[in-house]
C-alpha cells in the first residue's frame, strides 16, 4: 500500500477570470483526518470538488492509492470509493433515512424495492461507527447533526474509504460539533481517510493530523497540526499576522431605543416563525442574537425593517411605532440594515458605488433639485469621502460598478452607506460572512465604533465567536422564540449551545 | 483577439451597430442566393434614406420626408418597450396602448371641439393619457397583485383592437373601414415641411417625437423618479430593502411606457391619414417597438437610431419592390438583427472563454 490514500500533484484550474488553483499539490496519508485550510475564495472547494469529479482539473494528475486515476464525474469518483458530506445536505425530507441512503442504488428482491434488508445494513453501519441514526425515522423529524450523520452513512453505504466533509460545522451547534469531532476521530480508527475542509482553526488544531493550506489558489504548504499553534495556522492562512482579540472598551448603555414586544411573524405557508418575541436593545449596545441558521432570525429582522409582514406585536424605535410604516418611513425614522444577503438586498450591482451610497436618501434635498433632477456630483464628492473613510478598494473610484467589487468591499459599500446615515438602531445580520480576515476585522472594529458612539446595535450571527466577542447581550434563539437573554462574560458558548439547541439555562437575565 | 475587439465587445452600442451590420451582411447575402442584385437593395437603401437615385441621378426629397415620418412610431413605440425594460419589466402592450391611442385621438378629432390649435392638442393628450391608463392598469395588476405584465399586456392588446372596432364604428361617417374626414383643426400637418420635402406626409408628430426623447432621457438618468425606476430595474430586492416604493415604480413606469405608445397612435391616426380607420388588425408598431428598444439598448440615443433604421427599412420597401426585390427581405433583416441581439450572451460567453484561454497561457497550462 502506498503511503498517501490521496495524492493531487499540480492541480490547475481556472476559471473565467480567476485562477482558482494554480499548481497545487495535496497529499493525504493513510488513515489521517487532513485538514484543508484556507479563507473563503482559497480555492479550497474547487480542489476538492476536482477530487470528486464535479469539475476536471486544467492540469495536474490525481493519484489514489499510488495508483493514477481519472475521475471524471462523481459517479466515477463513489466507484473509487470516493465519498462527499457537502455543506448543504442532499436530502429529501419526506423520506426515510433508509430511503434517503439507497436513492440511487435502490436494493430489489426480484423487481420489488427491498428497504428491509438496506434498513438493516444501514442499522449495522451505523452501529459500527456509533452515529446513533434511526434507519426508519423521516428526515423531516430528525435534528441538523442527525442529518448530517445521514450523509456520512451515505457515503459509508457506498463503501467510501476516503470521505471529504466540506465545513461540515457550518451549521451545527457546539454540542453537535462536539460529537461530529468524535465520529471523525471513530471514521478514522476505523480506517477510514478523511478531509475536512474548514476555516476554524479550533476545529483543526482538536481533530486533526494533518493540514495543507491554501491561499488565493496557490499552495502554501502541509504541516504536522501537533507542531504549530493556531496563530501560526492564521498566519499561514492570511499571509501575515492576525489579532485575534476585539478591544472593547467598557461603556455605559443609554435609554431604550429598540423595543420588541410580543412579535409574531407567520410565513407563506402560515407556519409560525417568530412566536411572541420580545427584546430590548439600548443606546451604546450591542445585543446578539444567537442561534443555528433557520431559527426565525431572518424572519424576525425582515418583520423590523418591514422587508416581511408581522402577524402581531409592536416594534418602538425610540419610542415610535414602526409596524404600520412603509421601509422608506422606518428607514427615516433611524433604522440602518446591513442585509445578510448584501448581493440580493445590499447593493445594486449595475449601479456605481456613488450610486449605491445614495440608494437610500437619494430623494432627500441631499441630492434632489429643482423639479426631481439628481445632483449625480454630490452624490459622488460623498462617495468618494466614504471610499476614503471606508477604505474601499475599487478600480475606478466612486464610478466603479458595485457588481464589479470583492465581496469585502461591496461589504463596505454597504457599511459606509448605513453607518453615513447616522442611524439610531442599527440592524446587522451575519455581517462577516464570506470575508477575508482583513475585511472582518475591519467590520468588526467598525461596529464597536458605532457602538462607541451610542448607537443601539442588534446583531445576528451564525459564527458563536463573532457573537461571544462583539456582544454586550446575548440573546439566544431558538424555533422562534428566545430562550434567555445573557450578559457577555456571563454565559459559555457551551451554555449557549444548550439553549441553542433548545434547552433553558440556569442564571438567564 | 486583440485589445481593441475586445472593448469593442464589452460596450453595448458597438454590438448593436455590429449586429446591425451583421443583419445587412446575411440579408445581402440572401437576396444574392435568390438570384437578385443586392446592389439593387442597397440602392433603394439609399433612396429611402437620402432621396437620391443613384440610377438617374434625380433627387426627391420626399423619400427623406417619409423615412423620418415612418421612424416616429418606430421610436415612440422603441420608447414605450425601452422605458419599462429599464424597470425590469417586458411591456408586449404597446400595441395595444398605441391603438387605444390611436382610437381615442380619432375620436377626439371627430367629436372634439373644433378650435383652432386647441382641437389637436386636445387629441393627442387624450391620446397620451389612455395610453398611460392602458398601460398603468398593467403596472398596477404588477405590482399589487403580481400578474404577469406579459400575459397581461398581450390580452389587453385584443381587447384594444376589438374596442378600438366597437368604438370607432360608432363614430361619424363609419363604414366598416373608415370614418367621416377629421375636421382641419385636428389634423398636425406641417405646411412648411410639406413643401421643403416634396408632399411627405411629414408632420408635427415629430417634434412630439423628438420632445418625448427628450423627457425619456431625463426623466431615467437626470431625476429622482428615474433614480429610483434604475434600480427596481436592477435589483428590485434591494430597492425594495433600500426603500424605493417599488410598488409605485413599476405602477408609473407602466403608465409612463404606455404613454409613449398611446402618443405613437395619436401621432399616426391624426399625421398620415385624413379619416379615423376602423382597423382589423394590427399595425404593429408597437411589437416593432420592442425590437427598436432592444437593439438601441433602450436608451434614448440607442432606440432613436434604431427607430430611424427601423424607419428607413419600411420605407425602402416599396423602392425595393420597384427594383424586383421581394420587400420582405426588409423583414428578414430586422428579424435577423434580433436575433443576433439575442445572441449577445453568445459573444459573452466567447469572450470568457477567450479570457480563460488568456489566463491559463498566463499560468502556463498546456
Amino acid at each position: 500500500m502506498s503511503e498517501y490514500a490521496i495524492e493531487m500533484r499540480n492541480i490547475t484550474k481556472t476559471f473565467p477570470g480567476v485562477v482558482a488553483n494554480d499548481k497545487v499539490t495535496l497529499q493525504v496519508k493513510q488513515q489521517e483526518i487532513h485538514a484543508l485550510l484556507g479563507e473563503n475564495g482559497a480555492g479550497k472547494s474547487t480542489l476538492m470538488s476536482i477530487l470528486f469529479g464535479s469539475y476536471t482539473a486544467d492540469s495536474g494528475t490525481i493519484h489514489l492509492d499510488g495508483k493514477e486515476v481519472d475521475i471524471k464525474n462523481p459517479n466515477v469518483a463513489t466507484s473509487l470509493g470516493i465519498g462527499m458530506v457537502h455543506q448543504h445536505f442532499k436530502l429529501v425530507q419526506n423520506y426515510t433515512v433508509t430511503e434517503n441512503i439507497v436513492l440511487g442504488m435502490e436494493p430489489t428482491k426480484g423487481r420489488l424495492l427491498d428497504l428491509g434488508s438496506a434498513s438493516k445494513r444501514v442499522k449495522e453501519i451505523s452501529e459500527q461507527y456509533a452515529l446513533h441514526v434511526d434507519p426508519d425515522s423521516l428526515i423531516e423529524d430528525i435534528t441538523v447533526g442527525q442529518q448530517q450523520r445521514v450523509e456520512i452513512l451515505k457515503t459509508l453505504y457506498r463503501n467510501a474509504n476516503i470521505i471529504i466533509f466540506d465545513e461540515p460545522t457550518a451549521v451545527l451547534t457546539p454540542q453537535e460539533v462536539d460529537e461530529l469531532m468524535d465520529i471523525l476521530k471513530k471514521l478514522r480508527s476505523e480506517g477510514k481517510t478523511i478531509l475536512l475542509i474548514t476555516h476554524k482553526l479550533k476545529e483543526i488544531k482538536e481533530v486533526a493530523d494533518r493540514c495543507t493550506v491554501l491561499r488565493r489558489g496557490t499552495y502554501i504548504g502541509t504541516v504536522n497540526v501537533a507542531d504549530v499553534s493556531e496563530q501560526d495556522l492564521a498566519e499561514m492562512m492570511v499571509g501575515r499576522s492576525v489579532k485575534f482579540e476585539i478591544d472593547k472598551p467598557e461603556q455605559q448603555v443609554g435609554k431604550t431605543m429598540l423595543k420588541l414586544e410580543h412579535l409574531s411573524v407567520t410565513d407563506a405557508s402560515g407556519v409560525s416563525r417568530v412566536k411572541d418575541l420580545s427584546l430590548e436593545v439600548h443606546e451604546g449596545e450591542i445585543v446578539g442574537i444567537a442561534g443555528v441558521d433557520g431559527n426565525g432570525q431572518s424572519e424576525l429582522l425582515g418583520a423590523i425593517t418591514g422587508l416581511i409582514p408581522l402577524a402581531s406585536g409592536t416594534i418602538l424605535l425610540d419610542g415610535e411605532h414602526l409596524e404600520n410604516l412603509s421601509i422608506r418611513e422606518r428607514i427615516e425614522r433611524g433604522l440602518g440594515y446591513i442585509p445578510e444577503d448584501r448581493k440580493k438586498y445590499g447593493v445594486v450591482g449595475e449601479f456605481s458605488i456613488a450610486e449605491n451610497t445614495a440608494l437610500k436618501n437619494y430623494y432627500l434635498d441631499t441630492y434632489r433639485r429643482r423639479f426631481g433632477i439628481l445632483d449625480f456630483a454630490a452624490m459622488q464628492k460623498e462617495a468618494e469621502n466614504l471610499i476614503e473613510q471606508f477604505d474601499i478598494r475599487s478600480a475606478e473610484g466612486s464610478s466603479t460598478l458595485a457588481g464589479s467589487l470583492s465581496g469585502g468591499n461591496q461589504q463596505k459599500v454597504i457599511v459606509a452607506r448605513e453607518i453615513s446615515l447616522s442611524p439610531k438602531v442599527l440592524v446587522v445580520a451575519q455581517p462577516t460572512r464570506g470575508l477575508d480576515v482583513g475585511a472582518i476585522e475591519y467590520i468588526r472594529r467598525r461596529l464597536i465604533a458605532e457602538r462607541s458612539k451610542g448607537r443601539a446595535i442588534l446583531l445576528v450571527s451564525f459564527e458563536l465567536d463573532e457573537i461571544m466577542n462583539l456582544c454586550d447581550r446575548i440573546a439566544t434563539i431558538s424555533k422562534g422564540s428566545i430562550v434567555a437573554v445573557n450578559k457577555q462574560h456571563e454565559v459559555t458558548e457551551r451554555e449557549i449551545g444548550m439553549m441553542m439547541a433548545g434547552s433553558k439555562a440556569e442564571g438567564a437575565v | 483577439m486583440n485589445k481593441r475587439a475586445q472593448k469593442l465587445l464589452q460596450s453595448d452600442g458597438s454590438v448593436s451597430v455590429l449586429v446591425v451590420l451583421l443583419g445587412f451582411l446575411v440579408g445581402t447575402i440572401l437576396v444574392a442566393l435568390v438570384g437578385k442584385n443586392p446592389l439593387n437593395m442597397y440602392k433603394a437603401l439609399l433612396q429611402s434614406f437620402s432621396g437620391y437615385n443613384i440610377d438617374n441621378g434625380r433627387m426627391n426629397v420626399r423619400y427623406i420626408g417619409e423615412t423620418l415620418n415612418y421612424s416616429v412610431p418606430f421610436i415612440l413605440c422603441g420608447l414605450s418597450m425601452g422605458f419599462a425594460k429599464r424597470v425590469g419589466l417586458f411591456n408586449i402592450g404597446g400595441e395595444g396602448q398605441y391603438i387605444m391611442g390611436m382610437t381615442v385621438a380619432q375620436a377626439v378629432a371627430l367629436l372634439g371641439p373644433q378650435i383652432q390649435s386647441l382641437h389637436w392638442m386636445l387629441a393627442i393628450l387624450s391620446a397620451i393619457v389612455i395610453g398611460a391608463l392602458w398601460g398603468g392598469v398593467v403596472g398596477v395588476l404588477k405590482a399589487k397583485y403580481e400578474v404577469s405584465e406579459v400575459v397581461s399586456t398581450i390580452m389587453l392588446n385584443y381587447v384594444a383592437l376589438y374596442l378600438s372596432r366597437i368604438i370607432c364604428l360608432q363614430l361619424p361617417g363609419a363604414t366598416t373601414y373608415k370614418t367621416a374626414n377629421f375636421p382641419q383643426t385636428a389634423l398636425i400637418g406641417n405646411t412648411f415641411f410639406q413643401k421643403i420635402t416634396n408632399n411627405s406626409l411629414l408632420n408635427n408628430g415629430i417634434f412630439m417625437m423628438i420632445i418625448a426623447v427628450v423627457v425619456y432621457w431625463f426623466i431615467m438618468e437626470k431625476t429622482s423618479l428615474g433614480y429610483g425606476m434604475r434600480a427596481t430595474g436592477f435589483n428590485k430586492d434591494a430597492a425594495r430593502a433600500s426603500g424605493i416604493p417599488v410598488v409605485k415604480s413599476i405602477s408609473i413606469s407602466m403608465a409612463i411606457s404606455g404613454a409613449f405608445a398611446g402618443l405613437a397612435g395619436g401621432i399616426v391616426a391624426l399625421g398620415s391619414f385624413k379619416y379615423g380607420r376602423v382597423i382589423s388588425g394590427m399595425d404593429g408598431y408597437g411589437f416593432d417597438g420592442i425590437a427598436v428598444a432592444l437593439v438601441g439598448n433602450c436608451t434614448a440615443l440607442g432606440t432613436t437610431l434604431a427607430g430611424l433604421l427601423f424607419g428607413m427599412l419600411k420605407n425602402a420597401q416599396a423602392l425595393m419592390q420597384g427594383k424586383q426585390i421581394p420587400k420582405e427581405i426588409t423583414f428578414i433583416i430586422q428579424g435577423l438583427i434580433v436575433i443576433f441581439i439575442a445572441l449577445r450572451s453568445a459573444l459573452k460567453l466567447y469572450q470568457e472563454y477567450l479570457d480563460k484561454k488568456q489566463l491559463q497561457k498566463e499560468v502556463g497550462v498546456k
